[in-house]
């Protein structure tokens, strides 16, 4: 966030209007820049509480909308949905990635640069492309599982999970990597030539010292599948939901201040994950 | 164990790729002594203490630890700890915490650990830093904790890469001596790394010259210094004039008479056999030659009538060049041992005198 310069002493005298012209305009800068940042997510708070039922006036104080949002089941039942997918791929692409950014900084195999393109190919390509190519693959190889085991399996939180896995794997593998760039690997090899073996000096000097990269990457995996519209949209089987999708479904009906209560419960997660991230890694 | 092989190399050689980084080494290093390696930048220093440490595998030849073929051991189970140019220090751990890191991985009972930082802190004089981070220390006091981190293990070899290096002129004199007085107090074999050549004299029992992998003369600091095997430690230790011609006949007493293409005559010693008519360099050590302003008396060996060239007063020497024969130049220090303004006291070019060194001041080089 921008600050305006205070701590720094005068030490020119003459320029003191034209520098208190220069702070003026860095100030107004500075709070237009949080207003066009911040405004919107502080009306779509505040129109959470109102009586109004469009949501478009301030017409008193209510938390009658979060009472609804509590019986909503549909809602409710997305919301859990889409913290479980978001948990349980945020986990699984976080190892995997790291694993994978371990490698990639760490040795070099055939095939190394070509295998970096494709990591990064997730990440490039349009949604919508990735999203078909997920629902292709679903199909096909519930296709050939059917004909083979004569096994039928559905589209559902399974293959939402998968294709969350798979869509963030990359962006845990960048951030980890770049957090890899600016770890010394001499100090693996001093923690080896002090007897610790392979697994010890992971386990006390390469994880703790990249572990804020490893955090930033699954802050930003869970981020991503939280609020993740078209591969979810085209991944979820009929019957399960996840809220961004079933958000739409009802925005597209009517707009109440239950969509704003629900939006800020997810900005609550998602603010309360940064705060925890920061908290971690402070305490180190 | 005492006067033991604490390290054997033998004929190693390490190959990346097409590069001989070590180029069939062999030489025996012993317990408790203060070795050091000594060459250029690129002649594989660095790569034969990795091999020791473990970090790297010889291509070829073996290397025994106390009479034991270590293999392909790896670092973790060698008894040989290392401080590193970069010193490596755990940045998230304190200094205590760096320090009993071995010990820890040892599984050592947490009231000895304590004991033995403590008392690895109070050797290296940083007692009062335990709590600290490594970036909150300064460079010297940095190196400090890398030497207390290794000695707090006991090894039976600390392997040093150039551990003064990244220090500043006063603080390297100042840890070249605490340095030595530590490894002469806690009696661990040190194989010391180094590029500059003031430090392995002061410091070591034995060094090593390496150039371009090899393994050039091992001996101590006099013996590298005064009787060096070959034109490449004589030039690369101290200074040296070096002047090339053909060798007559051997005295018994081991003086050589060698001939240039310009007709000057020398007398040097040798200190290997040298068949007469070889072509050989000999070298004279610029402190060990003579400038006289009088003629010496007849019978004066290596006797020559010169001109002043160039003079460089350095404080304690005056460096001085001269021309002889047909224009040779010749280099040679000349201690002030008088506290003078006087201009005469001192050489001043153009100015003419004699030459001169006794036989054993210079030496015969084969190589
Ligand atoms: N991992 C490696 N891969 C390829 N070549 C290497 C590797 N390590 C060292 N070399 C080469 O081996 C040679 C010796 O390197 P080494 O680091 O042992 O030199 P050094 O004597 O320690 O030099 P310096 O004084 O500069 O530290 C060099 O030519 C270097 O380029
Ligand atoms: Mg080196």
């Amino acid at each position: 966030m921008l600050d305006t310069p205070t701590t720094r002493k005068p030490y020119v005298t003459g320029m003191d209007s034209r520098r208190s012209a220069g702070m003026l305009a860095l100030g107004a800068h500075t709070i237009l820049t949080m207003v066009f940042l911040y405004a919107p997510i502080v009306v779509l708070v505040a129109f959470s509480f109102t009586r109004d039922s469009f949501g478009v006036r301030w017409t008193g104080f209510t938390l009658d909308w979060y009472r609804r949002l509590l019986a909503d089941q549909r809602l409710l039942g997305a919301a859990l949905n889409t913290l479980y997918v978001a948990l349980t791929s945020t986990i699984v692409s976080t190892i995997i990635g790291t694993m994978t950014a371990l490698a990639m900084e760490r040795y070099h195999f055939r095939g190394r640069t070509g295998f970096d393109a494709l990591l990064y190919l997730p990440i490039v390509i349009p949604e919508i492309v990735m999203a078909l190519a997920l629902l292709a693959f679903f199909a096909f190889s519930f296709g050939i599982l059917e004909l083979l085991s004569g096994l039928r399996l559905q589209m559902g939180l399974g293959t939402v999970t998968i294709a969350h896995i798979a869509f963030t794997i990359s962006f845990v593998v960048v951030v980890v990597r770049a957090s890899l760039k600016g770890f010394d690997m001499r100090l693996e090899e001093a923690a080896q030539d002090l007897g610790a073996n392979e697994w010890q000096t992971f386990r006390h000097i390469t994880l703790p010292l990249i572990l804020p990269g490893i955090i930033g990457g699954a802050l930003l995996a869970f981020t991503l599948s939280l609020d993740d519209f078209i591969i979810t949209f085209f991944t979820t089987g009929p019957g399960t939901s996840l809220l961004p999708v079933e958000v739409y479904g009802q925005v597209k009906r009517a707009i109440t201040p239950k969509i704003n209560a629900i939006s800020t419960l997810m900005l609550l997660v998602s603010i309360t994950l940064v705060f925890l991230s920061q908290f971690i890694q402070r305490r180190r | 164990m005492k006067n033991g092989i604490a390290v054997d190399l033998r004929n190693v050689v390490k190959r990346f790729a097409e590069v001989y980084a070590v180029d069939h080494v062999s030489m025996q290093i012993r317990d408790g002594e203060f070795f050091s390696m000594l060459g250029p930048s690129g002649c594989g220093k660095t790569t034969t203490l990795r091999m020791i440490a473990g970090f790297e595998f010889p291509t070829a030849g073996e290397i025994a630890l106390h009479g034991k073929l270590v293999g392909t051991t790896p670092p973790f189970r060698r008894n040989v700890n290392t401080v590193f140019q970069s010193y490596a220090l755990f940045p998230h751990m304190t200094v205590a915490e760096n320090v009993a890191f071995g010990l820890q991985m040892k599984k050592t009972p947490q009231a000895e650990i304590a004991r033995r930082v403590e008392e690895a802190l109070d050797l290296v004089r940083l007692g009062g830093f335990s709590g600290r981070r490594p970036r909150q220390l300064s460079g010297g006091q940095q190196q400090r904790v890398a030497l207390a981190r290794a000695l707090v293990n006991h090894p039976e070899v600390l392997l040093l890469d150039e551990p003064l290096g990244a220090l500043d002129l006063k603080l390297r004199k100042e840890m070249q001596l605490e340095l030595k007085s530590l490894q002469e107090r806690v009696g661990i074999t040190f194989i010391y790394v180094t590029h500059d050549q003031e430090e392995a004299l002061t410091m070591s029992d034995r060094i090593a010259v390496m150039n371009a992998g090899k393994v050039l003369q091992v001996g101590t600091p006099t013996e590298i210094y005064e009787r060096p095997v070959c034109r490449f430690v004589a030039d690369f230790i101290g200074e040296t004039n070096f002047i090339e011609g053909l060798a007559g006949g051997v005295e018994p007493d081991g003086v050589a008479t060698i001939t240039t293409d310009d007709g000057l005559t020398f007398r040097a010693q040798t200190t290997r056999p040298v068949t007469p008519g070889a072509k050989v360099t000999l070298s004279i050590r610029p402190e060990k030659a003579f400038l006289a302003v009088q003629s010496p008396p007849p019978g004066t060996p290596n006797c020559f009538p010169v001109t002043v060239a160039r003079v460089a007063y350095i404080g304690s020497d005056t460096r001085i060049d001269v021309r002889l024969g047909q224009g040779r130049l010749f280099d040679l220090w000349e201690q002030n041992s008088r506290s003078t303004l006087d201009r005469d006291a001192y050489w001043q070019p153009g100015e003419t005198g004699f030459l001169w060194w006794p036989a054993e001041n210079a030496l015969v080089l084969t190589e």
